[in-house]
C-alpha cells in the first residue's frame, strides 16, 4: 500500500506525521520527495549515504557542423537555446531533457550528455528504510528526481512518501499514482486555503484522501465545516503541545518522545486502510 | 531606482507572508507581490481589489486525435516524460509541453494546443499595489508565472512612482524561488530554529549565493530552542549573513492572521516593535545598495 502525506502550505506537518506514521506501522518504507528541502532524515540517527546521481540528457552542440539555421531555437519550448546570426546559446538549467533539438537538427550538429542535476540517498534504520532526493542548488526541476524516488517503492508492503509542498508539478508528481493521499492542514485562514486548493488538485488526480487537522486547537473550526461540507473525511486530529514542538526542533520523532502517540498513528493507518477498501 | 526585496525561508511555515505582509503595512512607497504563486495567501491578510486580470497560458500540451493515429508507436518512442503508453494513449497530465510527439508524429495526429494554466492579477490594496496569481490545479511553468508577476510588478512600479518591491516568496529551492530571487538586490531568508528549518535554510542561502544575489536573515520563534538559534547564528557569523533580527513566539501572530489583518495592523504590542525594527534595519539595508 502507497500512501502520499502533502499539503498546500508548507510548514503545515507533513515530515511529522511521515515520519511518525512510518515508524508506527510494522513492514513499511519511507521516501522523502520533497527533494528542494528533504527533511526527514533528521529524525533518524544513520546519515544517509549516497545511491545514485540522477541526470537528465541535455545537448552537446557541435559549432564546426553547425549551420545556425536556428531550428533547435525554434523548437525548443523552453527557451533554452538562442541562436543570433553565427552565436548559438545554450541555458543548461532551462532544458528539460526533451531531446527535440537532436531529432529537428538537420545537420546532426547535435548529441546529447547527461547533465546531473541531483543525486538519491539511503538511510533510515534496520526496521524502517528511508529514500531522499537531493536537488542540486541551482537547478528548477526535481520532478525527474521524484519520479526515480518513487519507482523504489515495493521493498516493503507499504510505502509512505513525504511530498513537497503546494499544487504545482513536484507535488502532483507525489499524489498521483498512490493509494491513500492525507492532506495535513492547520486551522487557520492560510491553512483553509491551501488546503482547499490541495483539494482541487487531488481531486483532479483521483487519488482517495482525507485530512489531518495540526496544531488543533490554535485556529477555529473552519476547517472541519469545510471537510464536513465537502464530505472529506478528517482522519485525525493532533493538539498544538509545545512538548510535540520542542521534540520536533530537535530531530527527535515524537512517537519516541511521547510513546502514546504511536497508538494514534498505528489508528490513523488502519482508519486509512479501512478507506482503501 | 526601483529595489526588489524578497523574502524566503527554504522551509515552510517558517512566518514569511506574516512578515512580508508586515512589511507591506509598514513600508511606503512600494508594490507587493506574492511569489507563492501555487498556495498564494497574502490575499487572505490584504483582501485585495482587482483591477486587472490577466490568463496565463504556460506551456503547450499535446492532444491525439485517435482517428489520425496509425499507431507507429513514435510518440511512445520518444516521448522522455511516459505521457503514452506501449498502445499510444495519451495521458494529457504526464505531459510536460515538449512537442516532440508533434515533431515525430508522420501522419499529424498530435498537436500542441494552447492551455490556460492560470491567472495574473493586479490588485489594490489599502497598502497600495499587490501584484499576484492563481495557478491552476496541478499546473507546470510555475517559475514562468513568478517570473509573469514580477514582470507586471516593474510595469506598476515604474508607472506609479514606486522605488520598492516587497516580494513573498515560495518554499523550496526550485523553478519558482530561483524567478523569485534572480536580479533581486537583497534577500531576507526567514530561519526557524528547528533542525529542518536549518537546513533549508542553509540550502537557501545557498541559492542566493549561486545567483550572487547579498542576503540578510532572520530568526523566528528563536526562543523555541536556544540552542539551535545560537547554530544559525554561529553559520550565520561564517558565511557573513547578517542577522537582521530575533523574533519570539508570540501567539500574536496567530490571532492576526485569523482575524485576517498584518500583525502590525492587529496589535500594537511586543511582536509589531520587533517587526517594526527588523523592517527599519532591511530599509536601511536596501537604501545602501546601488544601481
Amino acid at each position: 500500500m502507497k500512501i502520499t502525506v502533502a499539503s498546500g502550505k508548507g510548514g503545515t506537518g507533513k515530515t511529522t506525521i511521515a515520519v511518525n506514521l512510518a515508524l508506527s506501522v510494522e513492514d513499511a518504507m519511507l521516501i522523502d520527495c520533497d527533494v528542494e528541502g528533504p527533511n526527514s532524515h533528521i529524525f533518524f540517527k544513520e546519515p544517509m549515504v549516497k545511491l545514485k546521481d540522477v541526470s537528465i540528457p541535455t545537448p552537446r552542440f557541435d559549432l564546426d557542423i553547425c549551420t545556425y539555421c536556428g531550428k533547435c531555437s525554434d523548437f525548443c519550448q523552453y527557451n533554452a537555446i538562442s541562436v543570433v546570426q553565427d552565436k548559438l546559446l545554450f541555458f543548461e538549467e532551462l532544458c528539460h531533457g526533451c531531446g527535440g533539438c537532436r531529432i529537428i537538427c538537420p545537420v546532426n550538429a547535435i548529441s546529447e550528455e547527461e547533465h546531473i542535476i541531483g543525486t538519491i540517498e539511503k538511510g533510515g534504520e534496520e526496521e524502517l528504510p528511508l529514500y531522499h532526493g537531493r536537488l542540486n542548488i541551482g537547478e528548477p526541476f526535481g520532478v525527474p528526481i521524484i519520479r526515480e524516488l518513487k519507482g523504489l517503492a515495493g521493498e516493503r508492503p507499504i510505502t509512505i512518501f513525504d511530498s513537497p509542498p503546494g499544487t504545482a508539478c513536484p507535488a502532483v508528481e507525489t499524489m498521483r499514482d498512490v493509494d491513500f493521499c492525507i492532506l495535513v492542514t492547520e486551522p487557520t485562514p492560510f491553512g483553509l486555503h491551501d488546503l482547499k486548493l490541495s483539494v482541487d488538485v487531488i481531486r483532479e488526480i483521483g487519488t482517495p484522501f482525507g485530512v489531518i487537522v495540526n496544531r488543533d486547537g490554535i485556529g477555529d473550526d473552519r476547517v472541519e465545516s469545510y471537510c464536513e461540507r465537502e464530505n472529506i473525511p478528517l482522519l485525525a486530529r493532533i493538539p498544538n503541545d509545545l512538548e510535540i514542538a520542542r521534540l520536533y526542533s530537535e530531530g527527535i520523532p515524537m512517537v519516541k518522545g511521547i510513546p502514546r502517540y504511536e497508538e494514534m498513528f498505528r489508528e490513523l493507518f488502519e482508519r486509512i486502510r479501512g478507506l482503501v477498501r | 531606482m526601483i529595489r526588489e526585496l524578497t523574502i524566503i525561508s527554504g522551509k515552510g511555515g517558517c512566518g514569511k507572508t506574516t512578515i512580508a505582509s508586515s512589511f507591506a503595512s509598514l513600508a511606503r512607497n512600494h508594490v507587493i507581490v506574492d511569489a507563492d504563486v501555487d498556495a498564494a495567501d497574502m490575499h487572505i491578510l490584504l483582501q485585495p481589489e482587482i483591477r486587472r486580470k490577466e490568463v496565463f497560458h504556460g506551456l503547450n500540451i499535446a492532444r491525439k486525435n485517435d482517428d489520425l493515429c496509425i499507431n507507429c508507436g513514435k510518440c511512445y518512442e520518444n516521448c522522455r516524460y511516459g505521457a503514452f503508453d506501449p498502445d499510444n494513449t495519451l495521458h494529457p497530465e504526464k505531459c510536460e509541453g515538449c512537442a516532440v510527439c508533434e515533431l515525430v508524429c508522420p501522419v499529424n495526429a498530435i498537436r500542441m494546443v494552447e492551455r490556460t494554466a492560470g491567472e495574473a492579477y493586479i490588485s489594490d490594496t489599502r497598502f497600495g499595489p499587490l501584484v499576484h496569481a492563481r495557478l491552476h490545479a496541478g499546473e507546470e511553468a510555475t517559475g514562468k508565472l513568478v517570473a509573469l508577476v514580477r514582470e507586471r510588478a516593474r510595469e506598476v512600479a515604474e508607472e506609479k512612482g514606486k522605488d520598492l518591491i516587497i516580494i513573498d516568496g515560495p518554499p523550496g529551492t526550485g523553478c519558482t524561488v530561483i524567478a523569485s530571487l534572480t536580479g533581486v538586490h537583497l534577500v531576507l531568508v526567514i530561519i526557524e530554529p528547528t533542525l529542518s528549518g536549518i537546513h533549508d535554510a542553509e540550502r537557501v542561502l545557498d541559492v542566493a549565493d549561486h545567483f550572487h544575489i547579498p542576503a540578510v536573515a532572520c530568526i523566528n520563534k528563536f526562543d523555541i530552542n536556544l540552542e539551535n538559534t545560537r547554530k544559525i547564528e554561529d553559520f550565520c557569523r561564517e558565511r557573513g549573513v547578517e542577522i537582521v533580527g530575533r523574533i519570539p513566539y508570540d501567539e500574536t501572530a496567530t490571532r492576526a492572521m485569523m482575524s485576517e489583518r498584518t500583525v502590525v495592523e492587529f496589535s500594537d504590542g511586543a511582536l509589531s516593535g520587533k517587526l517594526r525594527e527588523i523592517w527599519e534595519k532591511v530599509e536601511e539595508r536596501l537604501k545602501g545598495i546601488g544601481g
